[in-house]
């Protein structure tokens, strides 16, 4: 398939790699950003090819996982009740909250529906006007444009049946909060190419130099994995804390600007807790107070729900790249995809999932 | 027919006899009365026209001449929607147990079917279903000799759900083929391209918001099995991978003859649009479902002739070998990636979803 298969070659990763081997003379510890790459690196076994130096650790790039349990519990709780028709992304439906997911809220008589578009959403909310329909707008920088733009069009329809609940996050204050613990490993990025290709990377300078840090926008297919690591491992090798975009096909420096634009009419930045990591300053956004008609958390009372997690789960410690899945005493046995502790054994950017996906749970949970 | 200037015909009903229903399923089509009578008479019975099924009986009566093991797989069928490229629930509802039975190693001989109906299914619906099952069960060669409907109230089924029980007869010995009988050093062999059905039946959703232009590859299989046990004596493990996928399909052969399966990612079909599909959507074709694919365990110095029995039969023409079967890891399935690594597939969990991003 043309723009894959070039990006899957066997042979042009074997000279990536050669290049890779050539360049490395130590250890280093690279970061790849997004759980879309987590799963890349594990489904073509790109970490099995890496020299022993590199080691790669998982981001926080998985919108379910980071989406904070108080936000599922306070969707379980909207779309329990008789008047909603609760809509989501289909990731959602499986990520525990407190007892119970969205799967469970349908069984029992919810009515929850898979959309594939936040406009899909506002088509139903027009058909049903009797109805109230809510949207999980959750997600990174990738799905924040859509979700705005369904807010804007329900507006401009005068929908009084719409409302969004936002669980937004960014990832550049991510970034910085990794940069900053105590505990970082992390010496390089591979940036998350899809969130750059909304966003562009103008924004990176900045972390790079700060935290001296190089940064190299990466892509999703074994060979611009790859060459993301290339980048990576050149720039530290020089001692360069710099930016540099190895996913160009996709990533422009400024990134979609109209798409920027209607982030900015519709959201406005907030303080936002991360699931396992906690409270990250101006990490999300929120809808701006001209769309307060359309939070769903002011619409219906949610507003007191905060649970606890579950004390085995170490998915705040595998997100910001502190430990791996197989560090997990739960992994493969309290915790399995049908059962799942945290939300990174449920997503299919989930770090968790992609080692038992991939990795098989028996072998890798170390029989 | 009458014309503006012909004076109207009385000879028809004349009084104000209660509407007979004609256009849609009534709860009274369900009743067991004259009506049902009626829809069987002139629906079901045309369609599926065969001795057995017009004696009326409580049950059919059949002969069974040629061997004295039988095989016996039951399949219940929903979809939605009841059409989608390449097929339809009736479709569907005949393969789906023919391919059951076939892969046994058995010929198909006889199949039950019952009906579910949703109140206000327009009964040209259910007449192109049976038309749609009549055209299926003479591909395949079997005859459909019993049945029920029922009739649910709107809103309590999906329009139409079939359910088919189908009988065969037995034409391997029975030690020889089956999930558990893989062994270290067979090949793997696939009829042709992968996730056709399921890509087409999302796709036909209309909530994708895109056309795949794909069709589903629904089809009897069970003169491709046929032909593929003439040509071979060394038949392991034959499946049809259905729900869940070739994955998932593997992972169970894997599991219940305790070896390990390799696979070749490079090798297995997929076709363009399904592969993009799955792209758009973070599906693996793997894990999606197909409808008339069939899965051939065999000696290795057998598969070239199966390959070449496979790929000169209609349903077969995309057959291939995609790997093959070793001691270890027992209970798993590998596949060399594209770039030359290897990985573990596993058995799918859960529901597919789609991805967010």
């Amino acid at each position: 398939m043309k723009y894959l298969d070039e990006f899957r070659d066997e042979e042009l990763a074997q000279g990536i790699l050669a290049q890779i081997r050539r360049v490395l003379s130590r250890p280093w510890v690279l970061m790849e950003i997004c759980g879309g790459q987590t799963h890349a690196i594990k489904r073509y076994g790109i970490d099995q090819l890496l020299p022993p130096e590199i080691e790669l650790v998982h981001g926080p790039g998985c919108p379910v996982c980071v989406t904070p349990l108080e936000q599922i519990d306070k969707a379980l709780a909207i779309a329990s009740r008789p008047d909603v028709t609760f809509t989501s992304y289909g990731d959602m439906l499986r990520v525990p909250g407190s007892g119970r997911n969205l799967f469970s809220v349908r069984a029992t008589g919810g009515d929850v529906r898979v959309v594939y578009s936040p406009l899909d959403a506002v088509r139903i909310a027009q058909t049903q006007p009797g109805r109230q329909v809510v949207f999980f707008a959750i997600g990174f920088e990738t799905t924040a444009p859509a979700n705005a733009m369904a807010v804007a069009r329900a507006k401009e329809l005068g929908l009084d049946n719409f409302t969004v609940l936002v669980s937004h996050v960014r990832v550049p204050p991510a970034m910085r909060a990794i940069l900053e613990s105590p505990h970082n490993r992390v010496q390089g990025f591979l940036a998350a190419g899809h969130v750059c290709a909304v966003m562009g990377y103008w924004e990176y300078p900045a972390i790079a130099k700060q935290y001296d840090v190089p940064i190299v926008v990466t892509g999703f297919e074994p060979v611009d994995i790859l060459r993301g690591i290339l980048h990576a491992v050149r720039l530290l090798e020089s001692g360069r804390a710099d930016v540099e975009n190895a996913y160009s096909r996709t990533v422009t420096p400024e990134g979609n600007r109209p798409a920027q634009a209607l982030i900015e009419k519709v959201f406005m930045q907030t303080d936002r807790n991360w699931r396992g990591i906690g409270r990250i300053p101006m990490s999300g956004w929120s809808l701006r107070p001209a769309y307060a008609d359309f939070d769903a958390e002011l619409r219906f009372d949610v507003a007191a729900i905060a649970p606890q997690e579950s004390p085995l789960c170490i998915a705040g410690q595998i997100l910001q790249g502190h430990r791996k899945p197989l560090d997990c005493p739960a992994f493969g046995s309290e915790c399995r995809p049908e059962s799942p502790l945290g939300a990174t054994m449920v997503s299919s950017e989930g770090a968790c999932s992609a080692y038992y996906q991939y990795a098989g749970s028996a072998a890798a949970a170390g029989e | 027919m009458s014309t503006n200037n012909e004076a109207t015909d009385f000879q028809g009903l004349v009084c104000p006899a209660p509407l007979l229903p004609q256009d849609h399923i009534e709860m009274a089509h369900g009743s067991g009365g004259r009506l049902m009578q009626g829809l069987i008479r002139q629906r079901f019975l045309p369609a599926f026209e065969n001795s057995a099924l017009s004696a009326g009986n409580d049950g059919a009566l059949v002969a069974v001449t040629q061997c004295g093991r039988l095989v016996v797989s039951t399949d219940a069928h929903v979809v939605s929607p009841l059409f989608f490229p390449g097929g339809d629930i009736g479709r569907l509802a005949v393969c789906g147990t023919v391919n059951d039975v076939a892969m046994m190693g058995a010929r198909p001989l006889f199949l039950t079917a019952s009906f579910i109906i949703e109140e206000g299914l327009p009964i040209e619906t259910l007449q192109m279903v049976l038309a749609s099952m009549s055209a299926a069960s003479l591909e395949a060669g079997v005859q459909i000799v019993a049945g029920d409907t029922k009739v649910v109230q709107k809103g309590c089924a999906d329009g139409l759900f079939i359910s088919t029980t189908g009988i065969g007869a037995l034409l391997v010995n029975p030690d020889e083929i089956g999930g558990a009988n893989a062994r270290p050093g067979d090949a793997v062999l696939l009829s042709g391209s992968i996730g056709d059905h399921g890509i087409a039946v999302l796709a036909a959703r209309g909530d994708l918001g895109f056309e795949a232009g794909v069709a589903s590859d629904v089809a009897p299989l069970n003169s491709l099995v046929e032909r593929t046990l003439e040509t071979s004596e060394q038949v392991h493990v034959m499946r049809d991978p259905t729900r869940g996928g070739l994955a998932t399909t593997l992972n169970e052969i894997a599991a219940q003859s305790n070896v390990g399966i390799v696979i070749r990612e490079e090798a297995i079909p997929v076709r363009p649009a399904v592969q993009a599909a799955c792209e758009m959507l973070g599906f693996d074709p793997l894990y999606i479902a197909n409808e008339g694919k069939a899965v051939v365990i065999v000696a290795a110095e057998d598969a070239p002739a199966i390959l070449e029995t496979m790929r000169a039969h209609p349903l077969g023409g995309g057959a291939v070998l995609i790997g093959e079967v070793v001691a270890e890891p027992p209970g798993r399935v590998l596949m060399q990636t594209r770039i030359g690594t290897h990985r573990v597939v596993d058995s799918l969990s859960g529901e597919l979803l789609p991805r967010i991003c």
